[in-house]
């Protein structure tokens, strides 16, 4: 490109404006002040919690938790009581403490401060924790575990992810944990304080394909040597560890069990366009050394990479619903209301048939990620049925998400309605690959 | 919570899908080229249904057994008799829709009769093939507008009018036919009749020639005249201004997840035959990359398998909710809505992506792309369920909603 020299003087003026007004009126905005130094700010060391994370008993052999059984083999879309019971529970939080606090963690792109320790309380945790290490799992509860995805979702996205993150740690240590890493890193979410953590697998470029990671891990002695840098990690910047997914030369996708604390681990906040309450941060490995110890399951072939990428990312489909179905609830009652050519809109048919295709679409993404989740539950075979989930959730998710602040109007583009955000939140499946629920 | 196909039904299943492979595929584009030409292969395949029907009364499947069941006893679940017929249709619409349309008593006006007939008819009936005619030149969706007049004579009903679209109305035994009692008094007027082949009066004016599911006649019939026993009369002859149609649009929320099989299975063919055919080119498509780490076209059958899948999903919902005695207005139509919609979208897409053998005749596909179209339009449109899907989800009346 040649020299554009309109192109350089207003790009200079610019900048020279910029500051001089920041400088001279002191304009801040509190949420933009943050946002600014969020993205100026370099990488730094994670914050050392103080957790001190050590063998809490002594296994002879990794806890499974064995597969869901059915009592009959029937097509069967009921719900249990105890299903139930736990849905109540999730939705009487996501209407009490979630949808008060999303407005304000959107904006400060984090969870509030108590938040983590309020969500605890619910004890949620504790089912992804096999009993014989002091939780409440019997077995694989996938199906559960995606209602209340969508119920905590039903609340706020973000905050959903901030409160299930680590729970997907724990679901992955579960099922691919060695003896001694499930004793080490399992038992804690069984306890009083839940560690924060969280799955890093995105890396920043267009195009990311979760089976070509740049991000890279080496055998070096006794150690592994890890470099990269990870993106749209949930809880960046308050982690206490993570599950790095990374290519071991030789042996492909690999994770890694990665302590916060460690050298040459940093982190920094990266806010996104939406499920801003997650605290997306950016989290990056200088030649990180780890011990042998560190790999999930202690062995390269302990992990089923594409499983891993299904099941353990986080609940995507499934919090999809739960804002999908926000808007549906939202726009009723206000084309119902809204009143133009002197009659609510709803009585209108293109207003009419948007709501219908919304209801329509929620469905299909419901059934679609119910499938996948009941098949993986018992252990049957489901990459294509998640494939196809995400693919659709995707999708209509989004035609969902800008339908719901289109049938607004005007007041759906402002804060004033929470329609903007669940827009913004229901694009984050597109950039996301993989990944369907816990 | 379990979604997928029970192994109970499998086998069935399987019967339905050799129907479709071995007496279906192989007669399919000759009878779309004769259209009108009565398929006698059929003849065969009925006996063997009836057979298969004849047996245990909660068993089976087909036109005649859909019916909204009551609750299961306790915690009980039941996949019945609405999910095996849903299952089996998609099979034989897999193998061709016209042709399945044309199977001897699986007419629309044998579900009417299972809805709405007392015992004494479902005993005289017992055996017949019945179409439905309430189609008219001037009252499609607005099926409450009908003309077609049915003044009573004595212990006779005299029907007048023309009805149009009539599937089966030439081959059927007999035919379901839509009357007012008297025009003035609006939708409570309207009952059914069950006319007789061969009734005087009663002619078939003509057959249409269509643009998909040749196989299948869909006639014009005339009644001048024609005279009725009021023993024909479906139901209550009863007019009650506050039930409204009542009986026979009931018949709708059971078939609509049927209609929705039907495309079901229609666009499967299309996409399997799609995916064979772009093997052979080296495209695999197993879902191995990110959707937009793969190609166009994989892109593209990973899409309409996802939208199919759903609408196939959605189908066996309705049909559960019916086996387990939920009332599923809302859901039928949803099931209807989408799979109409992607019916026809993932088989016109298929002849794209089949290029030139998609469009050619030597292959079926651009026979399935023509096919499909009439499925978002018969036993209500696409715009219809839609109609009936906001008004319940708004929770608006139809004087609301227009």
């Amino acid at each position: 490109m040649s020299f554009d020299p309109i192109g350089q003087a207003l790009s200079a003026l610019n900048k020279l404006a910029g500051n001089e007004l920041l400088h001279k009126y002191g304009l801040y905005q509190p949420t933009q002040k943050i946002a600014y130094r969020a993205t100026k700010e370099g990488f730094r060391a994670a914050v050392a919690i103080g957790r001190q994370w050590k063998e809490v008993q002594k296994l002879l052999k990794p806890e499974r938790l064995p597969n869901a059984k059915r009592k009959n083999d029937l097509f069967d879309l009921s719900i249990s009581e105890d299903q139930q019971m736990v849905r109540d529970t999730a939705q009487r939080f996501a209407k009490a403490v979630m949808r008060e606090a999303a407005m304000k963690a959107n904006d400060a792109a984090k969870a509030p401060e108590d938040f983590a320790a309020q969500f605890a309380e619910l004890g949620l945790a504790a089912f992804a924790v096999p009993e014989n290490l002091g939780g409440a799992a019997a077995e694989s509860s996938v199906v559960t575990q995606v209602l209340v995805a969508e119920d905590l979702a039903y609340g706020d996205m973000g905050l959903a992810v901030a409160a299930l993150a680590p729970i997907g740690v724990a679901n992955a240590l579960a099922a691919y944990g060695s003896a001694d890493q499930q004793a080490k890193y399992l038992a804690p979410f069984a306890g009083d304080k839940v560690p924060v953590a969280a799955i890093a697998i995105a890396e920043r470029r267009p195009g990311f394909e979760p089976r070509e990671l740049r991000t890279r891990a080496r055998i070096d002695g006794e150690t592994y040597v890890l470099t990269g840098e990870k993106t749209l990690v949930p809880l960046a910047t308050s982690a206490e560890v993570f599950l790095v997914a990374a290519e071991l030369v030789g042996r492909g996708p690999q994770i890694f069990i990665v302590e916060a604390a460690t050298a040459g681990v940093s982190v920094k906040d990266e806010p996104s366009m939406g499920i801003r309450a997650a605290g997306l941060g950016a989290l990056k490995l200088d030649d990180v050394r780890l011990p042998r110890t560190a790999l999930l399951g202690e062995d390269a072939s302990a992990v089923d990479y594409e499983q891993f990428l299904d099941r353990y990312c986080s609940p995507w489909c499934a919090l999809s619903l739960g804002a999908a179905q926000a808007v549906l609830d939202y726009v009723v009652p206000y084309c119902n209301d809204r009143k133009a050519f002197g009659e609510p809109i709803s009585h209108r048919q293109a207003v009419a048939f948007k709501v219908a295709d919304i209801a329509t679409e929620l469905e299909a993404m419901r059934l679609l990620t119910w499938r996948a989740a009941a098949r993986a539950e018992e252990g049957k075979p489901f990459h294509r049925e998640a494939y196809l989930a995400h693919v659709l959730c995707t999708e209509k998710g989004m035609q969902i998400g800008t339908d719901g602040v289109q049938l607004l109007g005007g007041h759906g583009f402002t804060k004033e309605h929470p329609a903007e955000r669940w827009y913004r939140d229901l694009r984050a499946l597109g950039v996301i690959s993989g990944g369907v629920f816990v | 919570m379990q979604l997928d196909i029970p192994k109970k039904l499998q086998g069935f299943v399987d019967q339905a899908r050799a129907v479709g492979k071995e007496v279906f595929r192989p007669i399919s584009r000759k009878y779309d080229l004769a259209e009108h030409e009565y398929p006698r292969e059929l003849d065969l395949l009925a006996s063997v249904l009836d057979g298969m029907n004849e047996g245990d009364a909660g068993a089976g499947a087909g036109a005649g057994k859909l019916k909204q069941e009551g609750k299961p006893k306790r915690d009980g679940i039941r996949n019945g008799t609405n999910m095996s017929t849903v299952l089996g249709l998609i099979e034989l619409c897999w193998g061709d829709v016209g042709l399945a349309l044309t199977i001897p008593r699986q007419g629309l006006g044998n579900a009417a009769l299972a809805a709405v007939a007392n015992e004494e008819q479902l005993k005289r009936l017992h055996g017949k093939w019945a179409a439905m005619a309430i189609t008219e030149p001037n009252a499609g969706s607005d099926s409450a507008a009908v003309r077609t007049t049915a003044i009573k004579d004595g212990d006779h009903y005299v029907l007048n009018g023309e009805k149009i679209f009539v599937t089966a109305g030439e081959r059927a035994d007999c035919v379901v036919v839509w009357a007012t009692l008297d025009p003035n008094l609006g939708r409570a007027a309207i009952k059914s009749f069950v006319v007789e082949k061969g009734t005087p009066g009663m002619t078939v004016a003509r057959l249409e020639h269509k643009l998909g599911i040749k196989a299948s006649d869909t006639a014009t019939r005339l009644g001048s005249s024609v005279a009725q026993h009021e023993s024909n009369l479906l139901g209550s002859a009863e007019v009650d201004v506050n039930k409204g149609f009542g009986g026979v649009m009931q018949t709708f929320d059971n078939t609509r997840p049927v209609v929705a099989a039907m495309g079901i299975g229609c666009a499967r063919a299309a996409l399997e035959r799609t995916r064979e055919l772009l093997k052979g080119e080296g495209y695999q498509a197993n879902y191995g990359r990110a959707l937009w780490s793969s190609s166009a076209i994989e892109a593209e059958l990973y899409r309409m398998e996802a939208d199919l899948d759903a609408a196939f999903l959605l189908t066996l919902r309705a049909a559960w909710m019916a086996d387990n005695g939920q009332p599923n207005s809302k859901e039928a139509s949803m099931a209807k809505a989408k799979a109409g919609r992607t019916a026809n979208s993932v088989t016109l897409r298929c002849t794209e992506l089949c290029g030139t053998l998609g469009y050619s005749e030597s292959e079926l596909v651009e026979k399935w792309a023509r096919d499909s179209k009439i499925l978002d339009i018969f036993e209500g449109t696409q715009q219809i369920q839609q109609l009936i899907i906001a008004r319940r989800v708004l929770g608006l009346s139809s004087t609301q909603l227009k």
